[in-house]
């Protein structure tokens, strides 16, 4: 069997994966880095907007903790707020970061990195291309890789000798000895032959999970793959119930259901209407968020001119509540023709603007719905987007609980609370990856032996991902796959309640069963049916962590809704929920743990007035001493 | 709504394959992508396609549609008459791995022959300054998703496989017009353009510019600014005579 030595796998490529194996490599560590699809293909190629990084480009009001506050407020407080302190301080360096690496942002008219608006977000923010950041971001990293290669080939004759990417390779198991990890098996997509990593240190970077649902932003990627290898090997999840369903996915053609339409279209002006016309979204800004947004048409349209005399538009609240209000304006029989609503810029800006700022939703939908955005408005409704929710790790290493295994990006938990701001996962991929890379690499100088995989481990993996080809006469994948997506999205989707998750997870028992007995036709080269059936242990774990996970949540917040506990509760606030895999590896448990105290001077950075909406009395007192004694 | 169509797609793998006959079924809106997906799951579960975001925005699902290259997921079904046969094959200019898979490592091979964005030393990260006017140029390249299109539809390739090795491409051609654009690049792109990229075996018949679904256009905006350079640099008397007394010192 092929088998290959490194210090580093980084499973994944795309934002955080690269920047965390570029880290790895520039600490002087032998990096792999290993991903299902062609090198620069990754899901950070479909982000749009931008990056979020209080640079003050535009206004120079904005700083780290004014988007600190930003982004714990998004989460409703229930983010890991070091991380989230991480995150703001560090967010401008890695973007600078990458200028000098070659990428080009947008610009202001005295030569800095553009910033534009978004929700959530007080002060213009996000480092942007057009609507095209992501695609500018992988490639900026994909060329540093190759650059970095260049160095090597030089120094020492070799491109690949100290960083090399496996294209088109799948990872199914991490290897451990004892405790610690040892390595990674799994079989190239290309010739179905399986590879042997060995590695003291992994670093999953494998973004998320929305192929367990039907209406999704996401691509045949994000099956959960880091999630569940990290269950798989003794790590633990956190705020698997929290769920990002992006307000403004496509509704027609059918085929293209779901596919995104970027938030810059409201932050550039874009307004939401119902089938009356009306501009639903000033019925539905919540308690917590009155004072910061406009209550007329008239103050919101200047807010784009006068940021500091108006508030913000309602357009511009956190996704989930545009998404929830999206949701009910279309049960309310006021949707568009198509079920969404109308999300319209023709009226906003001239047709020369839209197509120099929002270039590639013109182009999106002159091609795949026959409607020019710059005469008529799109029709959009929610789409399961991002997960919060993901593996449990240290904030200043990215460390999981098993020695050697450390996560980066939508993979990893706490970062962004209950829901994440648009704009804030792709500096969270730069902080992070850069912050898991390094992590690996001090890890690595601390180890005394490397571990090697434990005898059998390998064997026992190799069986598992050829079961499907041995079988014959068994189920069809596709048909399980597709009854898990239907089965997530009508139950475990933007609206829950008790019954519904319980049904779910009645099915999902069923589908574990019948994925146990998947075959797959054809041979072992390039065969999807049989990548499926391999992938679908991943998505049927994971899912069962969010329906278990939503189903012991008795409450509302962020990307989590409970038809049945439609309020927030303060003392849920003080709760993760942490998911572990059962010891026979048959399905998942989720037990509560205590969310830890904020800092006291990042807490002071708020108004009691504020914490008042989120914290316990308990909490409030502690605050209360805080501010005292500062 | 829905119709039966007939897809006529290229099957097989080491070196074999023919093209197989399909019936399969098409509801509104759907594009060619939905069509291959359908045939997978419903009638041939192992064949292969490579397809990512189905938004035309990664460039993955490049693919020969009635013998144009063509994005899968951004060709619509309703292009196409309903009695009409589709033939979908491999790109061509790279060696099948099966079905619509190709290998084409040929790309990134020659992504790392370019050498890469070269700033000048003393500029250090967060002190770059450059307008939109200027950065605009460069965006216009940076904009490409690497459906390769461009590669697989170039003469100079295409059917000569001898040019391969000093032919880096349409697709290289931007990258280095980027750097070369690009107002904090120092490094000298022009004579390695033409000297070790094969600039000059193209010869403008704009095939490239017309397959990119970014609608780049590279040939007037790249291609041919970089052989006029070439061109001044080579022919201009005074470079020439710099280059003389200056060689020695080198």
């Amino acid at each position: 069997m092929e088998r290959h030595e490194y210090d580093v796998v980084v499973i994944g490529a795309g934002g955080a994966g690269l920047r965390a194996a570029i880290e790895a490599r520039q600490q002087g560590k032998r990096t792999a880095i290993v991903c299902k699809s062609l090198f620069g293909k990754a899901h950070t190629v479909m982000a749009e907007g931008g990056a979020a990084a209080a640079m003050g480009n535009v206004n120079p009001n904005d700083n780290w903790m004014v988007h600190f506050r930003d982004t714990m407020r998004g989460g409703k407080f229930l983010n890991n707020w070091r991380m989230a302190e991480l995150h703001a301080k560090e967010a401008p360096d890695r973007v600078w970061e990458l200028e000098a690496w070659g990428a080009l942002f947008d610009r202001t008219k005295d030569g800095k990195i553009s910033q534009r608006n978004f929700g959530g977000h007080e002060y213009p923010r996000l480092a942007h291309v057009g609507d095209r950041t992501g695609l500018e971001m992988i490639r900026t990293l994909q060329q540093r890789v190759v650059a970095l290669q260049q160095e090597d080939e030089k120094l020492h004759g070799d491109p690949e000798a100290y960083i090399k990417v496996f294209a088109e390779c799948t990872i199914t198991r991490l290897l451990k000895e004892g405790d610690a990890i040892a390595g990674a098996f799994g079989y190239w997509r290309e010739t179905g032959d399986f590879v042997v990593f060995d590695a003291p240190a992994v670093v999953l970077a494998t973004g998320g999970i929305g192929k367990s649902f039907v209406v999704t932003s996401n691509s045949w990627e994000y099956t959960g793959d880091g999630h569940a290898l990290a269950m798989l090997a003794g790590a633990n999840l956190i705020n698997m119930e929290f769920i990002q369903f992006h307000p403004t996915g496509m509704v027609w053609p059918p085929s293209v259901r779901g596919i995104l339409v970027t938030e810059s279209v409201r932050g550039d002006g874009g307004v939401l209407r119902n089938s009356e016309g009306r501009r639903f979204m000033f019925d539905y800004i919540p308690d917590v968020f009155k004072d910061k947004y406009a209550t007329t048409e008239e103050e919101a349209d200047r807010w784009y001119d006068d940021q500091a005399g108006n508030r913000r538009p309602p357009e511009l609240l956190p996704r989930d509540e545009v998404a929830r209000a999206i949701n009910s304006e279309v049960k309310a029989g006021r949707g568009s023709p198509q079920g969404g609503v109308f999300l319209d810029v023709s009226t906003r800006l001239p047709a020369a603007e839209i197509t120099r700022r929002l270039p590639s939703m013109h182009h999106q939908f002159k091609e795949l719905a026959d409607v020019d955005i710059t005469k008529e408005p799109m029709q959009v409704g929610p789409t399961c987007h991002y997960v919060m929710g993901g593996v449990e790790v240290d904030a200043d290493t990215g460390a999981a609980s098993v020695p050697g295994l450390f996560a980066a990006g939508e993979v990893s938990g706490g970062m962004h609370g209950s829901n994440r701001l648009g704009g804030n996962s792709l500096s969270d991929l730069l902080v992070f990856g850069r912050r898991a890379g390094a992590g690996a690499a001090a890890y690595i100088d601390g180890l005394a032996r490397r571990p090697a995989a434990a005898a059998g481990l390998v064997e026992e993996a190799r069986a598992e991902a050829l079961a499907p080809l041995e079988r014959t006469g068994g189920e069809n994948p596709y048909e399980v796959h597709h009854e898990l997506q239907r089965t997530m999205n009508d139950l475990v989707g933007i609206i829950r309640k008790s019954e519904e998750i319980g049904e779910a997870l009645q099915v999902i028992e069923k589908l574990k069963e019948r994925a146990k007995n998947t075959a797959s036709a054809g041979s072992r080269i390039y065969n999807p049916g049989w990548h499926l059936a391999i992938d679908l242990r991943n998505m049927l774990l994971v899912s069962e962590a969010v329906a278990k996970a939503a189903l012991l949540r008795e409450e509302s917040r962020g990307g989590h809704t409970r038809d049945d506990y439609p309020g927030m509760s303060p003392e849920w606030r003080r709760k993760l929920l942490r998911v572990t895999l059962t010891p026979d590896e048959s399905g998942v448990n989720v037990e509560e743990r205590v969310q830890p105290s904020m800092r006291s001077d990042l807490i002071s950075l708020f108004e009691r007035g504020e914490l008042e909406k989120y914290l316990t009395e308990e909490e409030l007192a502690e605050y209360d001493a805080a501010v005292k004694e500062s | 709504m829905g119709y039966k169509a007939k897809f006529r797609v290229w099957r097989g793998e080491g070196g074999e394959g023919r093209l197989e006959d399909f019936t399969v079924e098409v509801n509104e809106g759907e594009v060619v992508l939905d069509v291959i997906h359908r045939l997978q799951a419903t009638q041939t579960p192992d064949l292969a396609v490579r397809w990512n975001c189905k938004a035309g925005k990664c460039g993955s699902c490049s693919m020969e549609i009635n013998g144009k290259p063509r994005l899968g997921c951004m060709t619509r079904m309703s292009t196409f008459e309903e009695d009409e046969t589709i033939t979908v094959t491999p790109l061509r200019t790279f060696p099948v791995i099966k079905d619509l898979v190709t290998d084409v490592s040929f790309n990134y091979q020659k992504a790392r022959e370019v050498p890469s964005f070269t700033p000048p030393a003393d500029v250090k990260p967060g002190e770059y300054r450059m307008q939109q006017i200027d950065v605009e140029r460069s965006q216009e390249f940076r904009k490409c998703i690497e459906c390769f299109m461009c590669q697989n539809v170039c003469h100079v390739i295409r059917d000569h496989e001898e040019n391969k090795p000093n032919f880096s491409g349409p697709r290289y051609f931007i990258r280095i017009a980027e750097l070369d654009m690009h107002p904090y690049d120092v490094a000298d792109r022009k004579e390695p353009a033409q000297d070790e990229h094969g600039l000059g075996y193209c010869n403008i018949t704009k095939c490239c510019t017309e397959v990119c679904p970014e609608h780049i256009k590279i040939t007037d905006n790249a291609i041919i600014p970089m052989k006029e350079r070439v061109v001044d640099r080579k022919y201009d008397p005074l470079v020439w005579l710099g280059s003389k007394i200056f060689k020695r010192q080198r």
